[in-house]
């Protein structure tokens, strides 16, 4: 093969695309702009942290079924994990929300990191609701009942049926939380890509530089 | 059993909800309360001094 036959494979090609946007030093930086020192910045790392402990816990439930966690107190403390993280995660969440608002966090061409942001939230929504119908409690039997009148209003209960016990335990342990992990890995991809956004009065343009990273 | 019952004691979940209904606004207790905690999380992240910020400059 000749050098201008690789040069124009697509594995090449999306190699070079891939290493020039995002090269390992930007990927895992060693250092962060001096204003990134303060307590808001924690938020985005808490939100991904609770994340990982909502998955974990999750899969831990799948493994052993609701006899388990309805059961046993291990099963039943396993659940309250899980049920205990989503709250943290949206708590960090909201708070992260907040802080990147009032930034103004999506200046610098930074829109697609704010998107990710408002449709993961979205996504976490949706997930956090068909958790809650699938309790299999009175919890779930309230919020279900309530749910399906709005849901019918729209027409869209023929196809999201918050009554049908399967289908929402089917889109709260695959389809929700792969939208939700997929969207966060972007999310989190977007920032290494694009650095830290710099304060107002830092930077009219607000496009970090390399320089940037050691201010 | 007697966790149980001692967290029952603390929080009485077998009533009807208590509301604030000002005007416009309808929000359960508990939703206002979580609600105040993250306005009061959001300003202690602004006011409180991250740890090691003082070191990174007198490193630079
Ligand atoms: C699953 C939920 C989320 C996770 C795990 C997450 C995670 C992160 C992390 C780790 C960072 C970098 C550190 C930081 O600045 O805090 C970040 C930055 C950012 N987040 Fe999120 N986030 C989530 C949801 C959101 C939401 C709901 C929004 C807004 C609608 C949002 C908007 C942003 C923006 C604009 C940045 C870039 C800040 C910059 O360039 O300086 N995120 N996120």
């Amino acid at each position: 093969m000749s050098t201008t036959e690789i040069e124009r494979q697509w594995t090449t090609r999306l190699r070079h695309r891939a290493a020039g946007k995002l090269p390992p030093e930007k990927l895992l930086p060693d250092t962060q702009p001096s204003y990134v020192s303060s307590w808001i910045y924690v938020f985005g790392v808490a939100t991904l942290s609770s994340l990982i402990l909502v998955i974990v816990t999750g899969c831990l439930l799948a493994l052993r079924g609701p006899s388990w966690w309805h059961g046993s107190f291990i099963g039943h403390f396993v659940n309250s994990l899980h049920l205990w993280s989503v709250e943290v995660f949206f708590f960090a969440m909201v708070v992260h929300l907040w802080g990147k608002f009032f930034m103004g966090a999506w200046r610098g061409g930074r829109t697609a990191t704010w998107m990710t942001g408002v449709v993961t939230f979205l996504a976490s929504l949706l997930t956090a609701f068909t958790g809650y119908v699938s309790q299999s409690n009175f919890d779930s039997q309230w919020i279900s009942t309530q749910a399906k009148d709005g849901i019918n209003a729209t027409g869209g209960g023929a196809y999201f049926n918050v009554l049908n016990m399967g289908q929402m335990l089917m889109w709260h342990i695959v389809l929700l939380p792969l939208a939700a992990i997929v969207l966060t890995a972007l999310h989190v991809i977007l920032v290494r890509v694009k650095g830290v956004v710099p304060p107002y009065d830092d930077d009219a343009t607000a496009v970090t530089t390399p320089e940037g990273a050691t201010k | 059993m007697g966790l149980y019952t001692f967290l029952a004691a603390l929080v009485p979940l077998n009533n009807y909800g208590h509301f604030i209904h000002w005007h416009w606004l309808y929000v359960s207790y508990a939703n206002f309360i979580v609600i105040c905690l993250m306005v009061i999380t959001f300003v202690a992240a602004l006011l409180l001094p991250f740890p090691g910020r003082n070191r990174r400059k007198e490193n630079r």
